[in-house]
């Protein structure tokens, strides 16, 4: 189910071994990641639940279940960013139909972030989740 | 004296688990500090064996409960410097202290263009209430600026009252720069333009003996869950002429002598000021920690929290990739900074925890400083009396790996 991209980063992180080499994979995938313009920066894009500002650009081609949804996304926090770099391999490029079928939870787990996505932390993983599947479910009802 | 450290670890049961796999450095004591086992032990004993309502039944539980209870107003009064316990009211921490001090004290007395005078370093707590008398009757506040080191000039806050201040509301001690505040100029100056003072004492209060009385200001507000003791535990020393010029702010039992159809009778300060069953066990355990905290002696905590201050000031100093916010001479054991870079508060603080430290990130409650400083985040390593020089170390070390993880 998941997107090549997300193999390639889920393939790199079974020969990583400590947290430390994990995040500091996460960090290199957020500075390799183009920072949005300040310009969509603004509240519709901001992510709330976060401790850190998030922001997710949708960027949906087509209409209705097919549509393609592509999104980028911001944070001023780098791990966050590369949690969001993460999240753009998963998703980015799937119909809105296949980014509701995601189970984030579960391909998350396969790179040990799983722990992220608890609704006790603050870092805002879950929030960005499940503002991509609103952004998808809403495209998808369309 | 020597300070047994080791000792005083063993007494604090958290201090001894692991977080992340790493044994636990807890620098988060600003926001709140672990309990020591007496504590615990006094809350347990409370809830198992001499628990019941207090002041109402005629019960031996009743009465043993009360007697427990009331015996910690002696405690805190004590622990502050405060000859007369009746000067002591109960509170669930800092924050409803100085809110009663808004609505009871406040509120009645200022109108629309009275001023009050604070520091650009409090806490929300000490401002937020304030703000309740801006937008409801025209309050204006005005600001006391820190200098680039975090120092504020006593002479600065004497200035900035005029004719209509009505209040000085100021921090003892500044829980982000962690400069401890000259305040008794600035009381005496104030007292001699009859304006009253009040001190948030939420983090000068865990870390030096205090002597309210010689002080002089007239509400000073602690909170119970940074002095080793429970959450919702807290009093404000409010001087008993203040106390007599305050109308009562929450309603309910316990505050009243009389009720009938058309009138009610207050009882008197300071149970006028304390409405419903109040935080029993967690007072208890507040008295507790007070007095174990003067077993140890606040002179050798102090001592102990400036060789701790010494030492991390001069390990910090050394990372010159760090900004630390705040370098008064009269800076305590807490440290605010930021990482030089794109690195986040919370990135930092993310790691740190991985490491097993606990650290605070974030505005600490301090918006107007923030933006003051022109900070959006900072992480703050905040001590207490039993953190240790070892425990600087792993903080010096973990910061070294954000340094490169983040570089």
């Amino acid at each position: 189910m998941a997107s090549p991209a997300f193999e390639e980063i889920a393939e790199t992180f079974e020969f990583l071994e400590d947290w430390e080499e994990r995040y500091r994979h996460v960090i290199d995938l957020g500075k390799a990641m183009d920072p949005l313009e300040d310009a969509v920066k603004v509240p519709a894009t901001k992510v709330d639940g976060c401790a850190s500002q998030v922001w997710i650009l949708p960027q949906i081609e087509g209409e209705g279940r097919a549509a393609v949804f592509r999104f980028r996304g911001d944070s001023d926090a780098m791990i966050v960013r590369g949690l969001i770099a993460v999240l753009h391999a998963l998703y980015d490029g799937l119909s809105v139909d296949e980014v509701l079928k995601v189970d984030a939870g579960g391909e998350l787990a396969r790179l040990g972030l799983n722990d992220h996505l608890s609704s006790q932390r603050s870092n805002g993983l879950r929030a960005m989740v499940e503002r991509i599947r609103l952004l998808a479910a809403e495209k998808a009802s369309s | 004296m020597t300070y047994d450290i080791d000792k005083i670890r063993a007494d604090f049961p958290i201090l001894s688990r692991q977080v992340n796999g790493k044994p636990l450095v807890y620098l988060d004591n600003g926001a709140s500090a672990q309990k020591p086992q007496v504590v615990i032990d006094a809350v347990t004993q409370a809830y198992s064996m001499e628990y019941a309502n207090v002041h109402r039944g005629l019960h031996y539980l009743s009465n043993l409960a009360t007697e427990k209870y009331e015996g910690v107003r002696g405690t805190i009064a004590r622990f502050l410097g405060v000859k007369n316990e009746e000067e002591i009211v109960f509170t669930s921490g800092a924050t409803e202290g100085i809110n009663l001090v808004a609505y009871g004290w406040a509120m009645p007395r200022m109108q629309a263009g009275d001023e009050i005078v604070l520091t650009i370093a409090e806490h929300h707590a000490n401002i937020v209430p304030w703000h309740f008398l801006r937008e409801r009757q025209g309050v204006v506040l005005k600001w006391v600026e820190v200098d680039a080191k975090g120092d504020l000039d006593p002479q600065a806050m004497i200035d900035a009252i005029g004719p209509k201040t009505k209040l000085v509301a100021m921090s003892h001690m500044s829980n982000v720069l962690g400069t401890v505040f000259d305040v008794k100029p600035v009381i005496e100056a104030a007292h001699a333009k009859g304006v009253p003072v009040l001190l948030d004492g939420s983090q000068a209060a865990v870390h030096m003996p205090l002597d309210l009385d010689d002080l002089g200001a007239d509400f000073y507000a602690v909170t119970g869950h940074k002095l080793y003791g429970p959450s919702g535990s807290g009093a404000i020393h409010i001087k008993a002429e203040r106390m007599s010029e305050m109308r009562p702010f929450i309603g309910g039992g316990d505050m009243i002598r009389e009720v009938h159809r058309d009138r009610v009778i207050y009882n008197d300060p300071p149970m006028m000021f304390e409405a419903g069953t109040p935080g029993i066990v967690q007072q208890i355990g507040l008295g507790v920690a007070l007095d174990y905290m003067m077993g140890v002696g606040m002179q050798n905590i102090a001592a102990h929290e400036a060789r701790l201050r010494d030492y991390a000031s001069t390990r910090l100093a050394g990372l010159n990739w760090l900004n630390v916010q705040g370098t008064s001479a009269r800076k305590g054991a807490i440290f605010s900074f930021t990482l030089e870079g794109a690195a986040h508060a919370h990135d930092i603080s993310t790691v740190l925890d991985k490491k097993g430290v606990a650290v605070r990130a974030g505005q600490h409650c301090t918006g107007p400083l923030m933006a003051h400083l022109g900070l959006n985040a900072t992480c703050r390593a905040s001590f207490g009396m039993y953190n240790t020089e070892g425990e600087v170390d792993v903080l010096i070390e973990a910061l070294e790996l954000c340094h490169e993880l983040f570089a």
